[in-house]
């Protein structure tokens, strides 16, 4: 049975995770399965979840995993969301910790696929890929 | 308008909060009653670096918000009132009447307390506490998000039936 929280690592092809998302709900386990649906590299990211937890419990939750994975990157769903309040909170005492809130799937598929450079290169080219991803789209005017 | 929420979550500033009852409440400001996060910068930073910019946060003991209800109750803005825990809120209503309406909006799972909701979960204490708000005329009522429907204590799961 898995771990309602979210499994350490999530499926995929091999090489661990580099990245903890934590998010609301099934937000992560799900943003990470569709990660290894279209690369195949799920695997890059251990997937976690907030629900049912109060802040000191996702506070302990997300220490431990970054504590096991060795993790230097956490991605959460809302600036203003008890995960990354959490994340934060980390930043004060674990060096060179970075967070990245306002997670979106173009974001996780860049930095899963990024395979040179270092994690703040990682990091970076995923903000941008996220932030730039999300764009208004509207129908070609009708004629009259 | 004054403070139109007097919430106790154990998560403080969240998602709910600032998204499921700020939005439809065009929330303007919060005041945060707890000890431990107005004596830290460091968490006074996260909590506005986290935070819409429109949006004012007060962070202040139990002393200074008794002090300074009648300010925020008569802020032109949408105000909510946060305490992370029973008893800070407890205290704040003893010395506060004008505190009609408390809402538990989350109490998470710790040793020694019961689960009465998925969301909420209360230890012996902390049931007396909100009993002896509602005994003393503060309505007491459970809800996450304004979606939900609001419950009365007696209606929590393991609720002692009172005569």
């Amino acid at each position: 049975m898995s771990d309602p929280r979210g499994p350490a690592t999530a499926p995929g092809g091999g090489g661990g995770p580099k990245a903890i998302v934590l998010a609301h709900g099934t937000v992560a386990e799900a943003l990470v399965a569709a990660v290894d649906l279209i690369t195949g590299r799920g695997d890059r990211f251990s997937p976690l979840s907030n629900q049912n937890l109060g802040a000191a419990e996702i506070d302990a939750l997300l220490r431990e995993r970054v504590d096991a994975l060795g993790a230097r990157v956490i991605f959460t769903d809302l600036p203003a969301g008890s995960c990354n309040f959490a994340a934060c909170r980390l930043l004060k005492d674990t060096p060179g910790l970075m967070v990245v809130t306002g997670v979106n799937l173009p974001a996780l598929l860049q930095f899963a696929t990024r395979d040179t450079g270092s994690d703040a290169d990682a990091v970076a080219a995923a903000v941008e890929r996220g932030g730039s991803a999300l764009r208004l789209l509207t129908g070609r005017p009708s004629a009259h | 308008m004054p403070i139109d929420l007097y919430r106790i979550d154990d998560r403080l500033i969240h998602g709910q909060v600032i998204v499921g009852w700020g939005q439809p409440m065009d929330l303007g400001f919060i005041v945060l009653v707890d000890d431990e996060v107005a004596g830290s910068e460091w968490e006074r930073e996260l909590y506005r670096m986290g935070v819409p910019p429109e949006m004012a946060l007060f962070f202040t003991s139990v002393d200074e918000a008794v002090a300074r209800l009648g300010e925020w109750r008569a802020d032109p803005r949408h105000g909510m009132l946060l305490t992370g825990d029973v008893e800070t809120m407890r205290r704040l209503t003893e010395r506060a009447p004008a505190i009609r309406e408390v809402n538990v909006g989350g109490i998470h799972h710790r040793p020694g307390r019961t689960e009465r909701l998925r969301y909420v979960f209360l230890s012996p204490e902390e049931e007396q506490a909100l009993k002896a708000m509602e005994a003393r005329g503060v309505t007491v009522t459970v809800r996450d998000v304004p979606s939900a429907r609001a419950l009365r204590l007696g209606e929590l799961s393991g609720a002692a039936k009172t005569a």
